[in-house]
């Protein structure tokens, strides 16, 4: 019994103040120590594994000429150190338009979603019958598979599919636009999907933030004389701001990098080649390891520096509202 | 009249008709998903302005034929693999990580803590050419087990941040009743903490199952053999067979969204949770 005693004070050490002799103590400490390092081993080694690990070594795939055959026999210490896939990235005639493509893809897609993501919100946070359901169905965007709501949209916007032919029969249009494939219609096209698909994720913590505004704001508002419009400017949106930058920066990384959105809609074709898209080209297409790694390593670079903002500068302020 | 009243009347105006517009912008896609798998291409090439479901001219003959020869019973079966497997690892080793970080005292454990979001930022392309890299030469690509390690890679660390902020919020006396009725951690863990916690735990499984089903970037540059597809995977290939029609098509990608949406109207409450708990907070 006396034993079992102890042992508890050993496992309370955190929870309860220490009683028992101080020789003890380190025991328990380090018994709670190894107990977190052991469960926190496989989450750890799976991250170390497949992100942490990859992260590195893309880094020196970039620097070396390495082709998808020579993986299987090769021996990293006899590789040379060379700079040719980035000379190869830069000058490739499609580098700039490529990245061209992406910030206009990426300021376009981002500030499409947050603009109805608003909307919807501003929308849906008023009362009205059926209000819950509208909510739910908002979501469906962006729960649904990619693949399957790319296809269905690229059925939708091809010059013989529904949207075209009711345009060109209603007399809207002469001839079929082709929306996939063409300057400009495909970036819009694109920054439409991009739009649809992912206003619901701003949606919502943009609705979870418009719900949390006292209401006392507004009746000091409404007693002041406001109209509705002059609230929402003075009173509504400036208690958005934060939410919303926090959100056009955290998407705005995010759709810098996206792949599947551009790669299934477009196709990469009509301008909308991003950079994404040539990564997976070098990779897939060429066979050619370190041009794609060196891509990505461009990629990861600005990543990095949006990263570095976000935490020097939005999540302090985050946390302190 | 005064300001305030027109502008009232102009905002429920532009109310009735925004709602009116987003709510079909949202379900017109899906509407066609479902009325081009279920209509006969030729009546569809016809007619593409005809979206009415006339149940005499509604045929499943697409799901039949995409079932059973195009092998997406197979698919299905893989993607349900895939997905059960992952939310199952998750769940058990984001619940044991996430209780050490918010409960256990261990060295580097703020920065553990600070460093789980910044993983869950990296998106998938940046580490795709190294993964493929890694997984060629470990002979791991084609491999259903491999394509589950990459997506616990993605869905731990989010995983073990939301159950984290969410363990601080148990009551700490009911943990150390428990101690001190002489269990052990793991005992604790198991009667205390996760009985207190399905909630939060239900959030994670759901967000965790939704990533893992609809998943396309892995699942397409790591899976050779038809046997192996996932949903995902196995609709791109379908789009490449020029042989294929839009119906067929179409059968499927509503064959790889029916259960998502479904589980969503069932749980929704849970996944909104898991969703707005998994960014920011």
């Amino acid at each position: 019994m006396k034993k079992k005693n102890s042992d508890i004070s050993q496992n309370n050490i955190s929870l309860q103040p220490r009683e028992h002799s101080p020789d003890r103590q380190p025991t328990a400490a380090s018994r709670e120590q190894r107990l977190a390092y052991f469960l926190l081993g496989p989450p750890c080694l799976i991250v170390t594994a497949l992100v942490l690990f990859p992260v590195l070594w893309n880094i020196w795939l970039a620097f070396h000429k390495v082709r998808l055959l020579d993986l299987r026999r090769f021996h990293w210490w006899e590789m040379e150190t060379t700079v040719k896939n980035f000379v190869k990235i830069f000058t490739h005639y499609d580098f700039w338009p490529a990245l061209k493509a992406t910030l206009i893809y990426t300021t376009g897609g981002t500030m499409l979603a947050l603009l109805m993501g608003l909307a919807a919100a501003l929308m849906v946070h008023s009362r009205f019958r059926g209000r819950s359901l509208v909510r739910g169905a908002f979501l469906i965007p962006y729960i649904a598979p990619v693949v399957a709501v790319a296809f269905a949209w690229r059925f939708i916007l091809d010059p013989r599919g529904v949207l075209m032919t009711s345009l060109v029969d209603s007399g809207i249009l002469q001839q079929p636009l082709d929306l996939l494939g063409q300057r400009p219609w495909a970036m819009i096209s694109l920054i439409a999907f991009e739009g649809w698909r992912y206003f619901p994720f701003d949606f919502l913590f943009i609705l979870a933030r418009l719900q949390a505004i006292p209401h006392v704001l507004y009746e000091a508002a409404t007693m002041d004389g406001a109209t509705p419009l002059q609230k929402f400017f003075y009173v509504t949106l400036p208690q958005l701001k934060l939410v919303l930058a926090t959100l056009f920066l955290l998407r705005f990384m995010w759709t810098f990098n996206k792949f599947d959105d551009a790669f299934l809609v477009t196709r990469g074709t009509g301008g909308t080649r991003v950079i994404t898209i040539k990564v997976y080209d070098f990779l897939i297409g060429e066979f050619n390891i370190g041009a794609g790694a060196a891509m990505a390593l461009v990629l990861f670079t600005v990543l990095g520096l949006l990263l570095f903002l976000y935490f020097r500068w939005v999540m302090p302020r985050a946390e302190v509202e | 009249m005064s300001r305030r009243k027109i502008e009232a009347a102009v905002i429920k105006i532009f109310h009735t008709i925004g709602l009116l517009f987003f709510i079909f912008s949202v379900a017109f896609p899906f509407y066609w998903m479902i009325v081009a798998s279920l209509k006969p291409l030729i009546v569809l090439a016809m007619n593409p302005l005809d979206l009415w479901l006339d149940p005499a001219e509604l045929t499943l003959k697409a799901y039949q034929d995409i079932w059973i020869q195009f092998k997406f019973g197979r698919y299905f079966a893989n993607s349900i693999y895939v997905s059960a497997l992952t939310v199952f690892l998750t769940v058990a080793f984001a619940t044991l990580a996430a209780y050490s970080i918010a409960r256990l005292r261990f060295r580097g454990r703020t920065f553990l803590s600070r460093s789980i979001l910044i993983i869950y930022m990296f998106p998938a392309i940046v580490i795709a050419v190294p993964l493929y890299a890694l997984y060629t030469k470990l002979e791991l690509r084609n491999n259903l087990h491999g394509l589950v390690l990459v997506y616990l890679a993605q869905t731990l660390p989010v995983a073990i941040y939301m159950l984290h902020s969410y363990f601080k919020t148990v009551p700490l006396d009911l943990e150390a009743a428990g101690l001190v009725d002489g269990c052990t951690r793991l005992e604790v863990i198991w009667r205390i903490t996760i009985p207190l916690s399905l909630p939060a735990m239900a959030s994670v499984a759901l967000y965790t199952f939704m990533i893992a089903w609809n998943e396309f970037l892995f699942a397409f540059l790591f899976l050779d053999s038809p046997s192996k597809f996932t949903l995902s995977r196995g609709i791109m290939q379908i789009a490449d067979n020029i042989n294929v029609s839009q119906q067929l098509l179409m059968a499927g990608a509503v064959i790889a969204t029916a259960p998502i949406i479904i589980i969503f109207l069932v749980l929704e409450r849970h996944l909104v949770k898991g969703l707005t708990a998994g960014s920011i907070r």
